[in-house]
């Protein structure tokens, strides 16, 4: 069970990490939400686990789990809601605003520090939007 | 020692920080009441200071101690002794004096206000180091003193000279600022305590500390760079673009002296060291020579006056170097001396540079006919500092060139005195120049203007001071002989019996030495002419291009490495971010050492490996599918799901509900702002690109699943039983989880909702600037891309929604109510309540609904947490600390017996919050909608089979043709 839940946590972190190094905004907040996830989980998995036991105070139960963590994630699970939506509305101010959903600042074509292996995006022949999705990790 | 404790001294130096908050005001009545504001605090301070004295004068200390943070030695304790007097005085005294002066010294146009508010500011944080008990109370006012300082040397905002000196006397003196607190934590460290009290009796552990030497060197540096030693000396002659009243009180009497302070504070656990001698008697002997020397051919007044304090504090720094009592005392006294008449003499030079509006020594001369009070004074005052007999001067040199002659340095016996001797002559040069090339000589009749003496007001602080150097001069042991007593036995913490001051000693080498050095000033003097184009035709290093170059070199370099890191791709930053992370945690985990961990594991079930697989996909899928948003929604809404089962199935029925939840209402919210926002993500990565990534993400990933491994294969210690204990009899409930947020951490749920209702807040506000500008033109315009239903409000979805409103509230009121001793609570409450209205809203529209449902959200929010806040202050009238519940039982005939606890009432407080954002959300989203056309229903579906006949033709064609067009 423990191992479960660890490769669960640790999937979810890779995953919501590497959606977070993405260029989107959406892909941004997708990739907190599952970070969020790991997060939770790590911090409930803090109290260690437990099956069939009880956080609620019963007479003749001898056994609990740690009730804890638990109070500490209920109230984060209601604060990253908090915070996705805060993330939502900046991402979508900042779409309407600028009409470009890119998390990096407009670079300047002279800059001779430029990456080479990255793709100015202001010459991305492609269309923002309208390309078809491809299942690849890109 | 006896020590005393008086609240009084925290009092005298809160003071000056009071005494700053006024003159800024007080400027609107007046200059005088402006001056008059900032001068009473000094001098309130100062009478309770002479009050304290008389216990000193007994040789106790007074002390005032204020815990603040034990755990960490960091308190507010405060510390009076002798040495603590003397700068005490020093501080309030010439503050006092440099405020009437400065009355006088500032024209009208001049922000008065903002000077005083300034030098207030400044006295406080000087006041602050030497009344500092604990070391690290005394390094916050440390670099407060560089700060205000900084502030004070650039109040001419419009001379580019003074924008400059305060930069660098801030980066020089803010440097060593730094180096000093990493000092003063290995000194803390070192000797088990942060106080001072308790550091100076601890030498020998400090001495065989592994880090004596990186401790004292660093002190040193904040010391030096405080106290302009070499090389750190060109910043003053810099700041001396500062007002002349500043540069009387910092740069002469205060903050250059704080260095001095430091390292005769500290005295009785350094000194004696060899490394001590070598660096601090070395670096102020070096210093005294080279300041004096080019002090010699300074023409500005103040400049010349700099290097000369430049050469005085070296003298001072090189008497602490050498480490003996005698030494000790000599350099108490010459910091008393030179504070009088170094701050006489730069008020003197300041009335010249007011008189004559001219500071350069080549454009002045013959002024003693012209100014004859200041003449006096000046000569006076420059006399002493050449160390001539029957002025205060001469004492002090006395015993320092006494101290100097038998001090051999690395086995040799010549160097010191010889060297000591030169920096008299030096010193005794500048003086003479500084009466003969102002104040003798004939009259000119080019001054740019033509001076006399200034007002009574500007005069008579350097009167008082001029005063003082002759008196103590003359009679030394009756003036200041007890007293001097007392501030050396508080340096040395011994108890000393010296030697009486006074003129005559006989013949002593010293008095040998400083006929030398008398006549060789004058014989400088004399030459000076011929010398001085031998020293213009000399090339010298130029400290300030030094420090200039160095300063662009740095700018340059670090400007690129800034540049390249922060270039505005967040990308870049949090790919640097994840890998430092990862790379730290690899680091922690390859140089710690590790066990396997021994709790006892739960073996799964086939449930839980479906779960898990299941998780697995989805966020496999995620991350393969990421470009295509709305299937991305899809998955993420599994991958909570199952996080929900997981809480589930892991004994946390609070957990489970509250997830599930919030799921809900956070995926109706990305759908709605997905519907603005492309529903695509182009390709932009590369290859290369996206490899890193997966490497940083992988890595990550695996370094946080075997952290949680670890942790859960580990057996710890909880504090839970506390709460498991006391759920029931203490907070009425026996959902322990629920008893924890609304009564054992209610703070932290009162904090917590606090925070949901701001963030409700933002949004509303983000959503309100959104809708005026750029976005709103946008949206007015909006093309939408998608194609639609043409059934927006379908008549099933709006029959259904309607009959569950009354069940779906009712579980509401269910969940909330059990809260207390079932899973539940006001939290899960509020998200069950704020999805039933949802769902009203999806049904019919938002708008079409909101005219119904007529609610502020708002005010949800500020009920929410008022409510949960006077529950909370409810406990002080019962005369228990904020938010401690209470509770009792209720029989009302009807109803069984049940339970009524105040932490009921916070989990309201805690419901309406929760309601009110979700749905303050939710209505900012939906407002961004409106205002793209999007039309409002009449009637709450589109098709209302009440409203229309369904046998109608053309109705049932209608309905046909709006499939077919699907």
């Amino acid at each position: 069970m423990e191992a479960l839940l660890a490769i669960v946590i640790g999937l979810q972190t890779a995953g919501g990490l590497y959606l977070v190094l993405r260029r989107r905004t959406f892909s941004v907040i997708i990739g907190t939400a599952l970070l969020t996830y790991a997060v939770n989980l790590f911090l409930f998995a803090s109290g260690r686990l437990a099956i069939d036991m009880p956080p609620i105070y019963t007479p003749g139960v001898e056994n609990y789990t740690d009730p804890l963590p638990q109070a500490l994630v209920l109230t984060a699970i209601v604060i990253s809601f908090g915070m996705t939506a805060v993330a939502v509305l900046i991402a979508l101010g900042a779409y309407l605003e600028s009409d470009i959903d890119h998390i990096d600042l407009r670079r300047d074509p002279n800059d001779l520090d430029l990456d080479p292996d990255e793709i100015p995006w202001e010459q991305d022949p492609r269309d923002p939007g309208l390309e078809a999705p491809r299942g690849d990790f890109g | 020692m006896t020590e005393q404790s008086d609240a009084t001294l925290a009092l005298i130096a809160a003071l000056p920080f009071i005494g700053a908050l006024f003159p800024g005001l007080m400027i609107r009545v007046g200059r005088n009441a402006c001056a008059l504001s900032a001068g009473w605090a000094t001098l309130s301070a100062l009478i309770l200071l002479m009050i304290h004295s008389t216990v000193i004068w007994r040789g106790e200390v007074v002390v005032y101690r204020i815990d603040w943070m034990p755990m960490l030695g960091l308190n507010a304790n405060f510390r009076l002794d002798g040495l603590g007097l003397l700068f005490a005085t020093m501080i309030l005294g010439i503050g006092l004096l440099i405020i009437l002066y400065a009355r006088f010294y500032l024209s009208r146009e001049d922000p008065m206000g903002q000077f005083y508010t300034y030098l207030m500011l400044f006295q406080g944080a000087m006041l602050g180091i030497v009344l500092s008990d604990n070391i690290l109370m005394m390094v916050i006012f440390w670099e407060l003193t560089s700060l205000s300082s900084f502030l004070l040397i650039g109040y001419w905002k419009h001379n580019r000279a003074g924008r400059q000196g305060a930069r660098m006397a801030l980066a020089v003196t803010g440097l060593g600022g730094l180096a000093l607190i990493g000092g003063m934590l290995l000194l803390g460290n070192a000797a088990g305590s942060y106080d001072l009290s308790v550091i100076l009796t601890k030498r020998e552990e400090v001495l065989a500390s592994p880090y004596f030497a990186p401790m004292l060197i660093l002190i040193l540096l904040g010391a030096f760079t405080k106290s302009a030693q070499f090389p750190f000396q060109f910043w003053l002659p810099h700041a001396m673009a500062a007002p002349t009243p500043v540069s009387a009180y910092l740069h002469s009497a205060t903050m250059v002296k704080a260095g001095l302070f430091l390292m005769a504070r500290l005295w009785p656990v350094f000194a004696g060291t060899d490394l001590w001698f070598y660096l601090v008697a070395t670096t102020g002997l070096i210093t005294m020579l080279i300041g004096a020397k080019i002090a010699i051919f300074k023409d500005d007044l103040k400049a010349l006056l700099a290097y000369s304090t430049v050469s005085h504090l070296g003298l001072i720094t090189m008497l602490l170097g050498f480490g003996t009592t005698a030494a000790a005392t000599a350099a108490a006294f010459h910091i008393i001396n030179h504070t009088i008449f170094k701050a006489a003499l730069f008020m003197t030079a300041g009335i010249v540079d007011h008189e004559a509006h001219t500071r350069s020594i080549k454009r002045l001369g013959g002024l003693r006919v012209l100014m004859p009070i200041t003449a006096t004074l000046a000569i006076i005052t420059s006399l002493s500092m050449a160390g001539l007999p029957f002025f205060n001067g001469f004492l002090s040199k006395e015993l320092m060139l006494e101290e100097a002659a038998h001090t051999s340095w690395l086995g040799n016996p010549w160097l010191v005195p010889v060297l000591a001797t030169l920096g008299g002559l030096f010193s005794a040069a500048y003086s003479f120049r500084y009466i003969g090339h102002v104040f003798l000589g004939p009259e000119r009749k080019d001054y740019p203007s033509h001076p006399h003496d200034p007002p009574f007001g500007m005069w008579a602080a350097p009167a008082l001071l001029a005063a003082m150097v002759v008196v103590i001069g003359v009679i030394p042991q009756a003036v200041v002989g007890g007293f001097l007593n007392v501030v050396a036995d508080a340096i040395t913490q011994e108890h000393l019996h010296l030697h009486k001051l006074k003129i005559w000693h006989g013949f002593t080498p010293a008095l040998g030495m400083s006929a030398i050095a008398t006549l060789g000033g004058l014989a400088v003097f004399y030459f000076f002419t011929p010398l001085e184009r031998i020293w213009v035709a000399t090339p010298k290093p130029d400290a300030k291009r030094m420090y200039d170059a160095l300063v662009m070199f740095l700018h340059r370099n670090l400007g690129r490495i800034s540049n390249n890191l922060h270039d505005g791709r967040l990308t870049k930053f949090l790919g640097i971010f994840g890998a430092t992370t990862v790379a730290l945690g690899l680091f922690a985990y390859v140089s710690g050492s590790h066990t396997p961990g021994t709790r006892e594991m739960i073996a799964p079930t086939l449930v839980d490996y479906i779960g898990t697989i299941l998780l697995i996909a989805s966020t496999m899928a995620i991350m393969n599918y990421h470009r295509s948003r709305l299937l991305v929604l899809v998955l993420i809404g599994i991958n909570g799901l199952i996080v929900s089962v997981i809480f589930v199935r892991l004994s946390a029925p609070d957990l489970a509900m509250t997830q599930v939840t919030v799921e809900v209402v956070t995926l109706i919210l990305m759908l709605l702002a997905l519907h603005f926002l492309p529903k695509h993500t182009p390709r932009e990565s590369n290859w290369s690109r996206r490899s890193r990534d997966a490497t940083i993400a992988g890595a990550a990933g695996l370094s946080v699943a075997a952290l949680s491994w670890a942790l859960m294969t580990r057996d710890f210690e909880t504090i839970s039983g506390y709460y498991l204990k006391h759920a029931k009899p203490d907070g009425g409930g026996t959902n322990v989880v629920n008893v924890i947020l609304v009564d054992f951490r209610g703070y932290d749920t009162f904090g917590e909702i606090i925070v949901l209702g701001i963030a409700a807040l933002l949004i509303f506000a983000l959503e309100e600037a959104l809708m005026d500008g750029r976005a709103s033109r946008k949206l007015a315009n909006w093309i939408h891309e998608m194609r639609y239903s043409k059934d927006r409000h379908p008549l099933m979805m709006v029959v259904a929604t309607r009959m569950m409103m009354p069940t779906s509230l009712m579980v509401g009121v269910y969940i909330f109510l059990r809260g207390h001793n079932d899973p539940g609570g006001g939290f899960i409450a509020g998200l069950v309540v704020a999805i039933a209205l949802l769902m009203q809203y999806m049904a019919s529209g938002f708008a079409w609904a909101s005219d119904r449902i007529q609610f502020p959200y708002h005010a949800f929010i500020g009920w929410g947490v008022l409510t949960a806040g006077i529950t909370g202050i409810g406990a002080w009238f019962n005369g228990f600390p904020f938010l401690t519940s209470d509770f009792g039982y209720v029989h009302l005939p009807p109803i069984e017996e049940f339970e009524l606890a105040t932490a009921m009432a916070f989990d309201l407080g805690v419901f309406l919050t929760v309601v009110g954002a979700v749905m303050l959300a939710i209505y900012s989203l939906s407002r961004i909608a409106r205002r793209t056309g999007e039309s409002v229903n009449v009637s709450p579906m589109d098709y209302d089979p009440s409203t229309v006949d369904p046998f109608e033709e053309g109705h049932i064609r209608n309905v046909r043709t709006t499939g077919e067009e699907r």
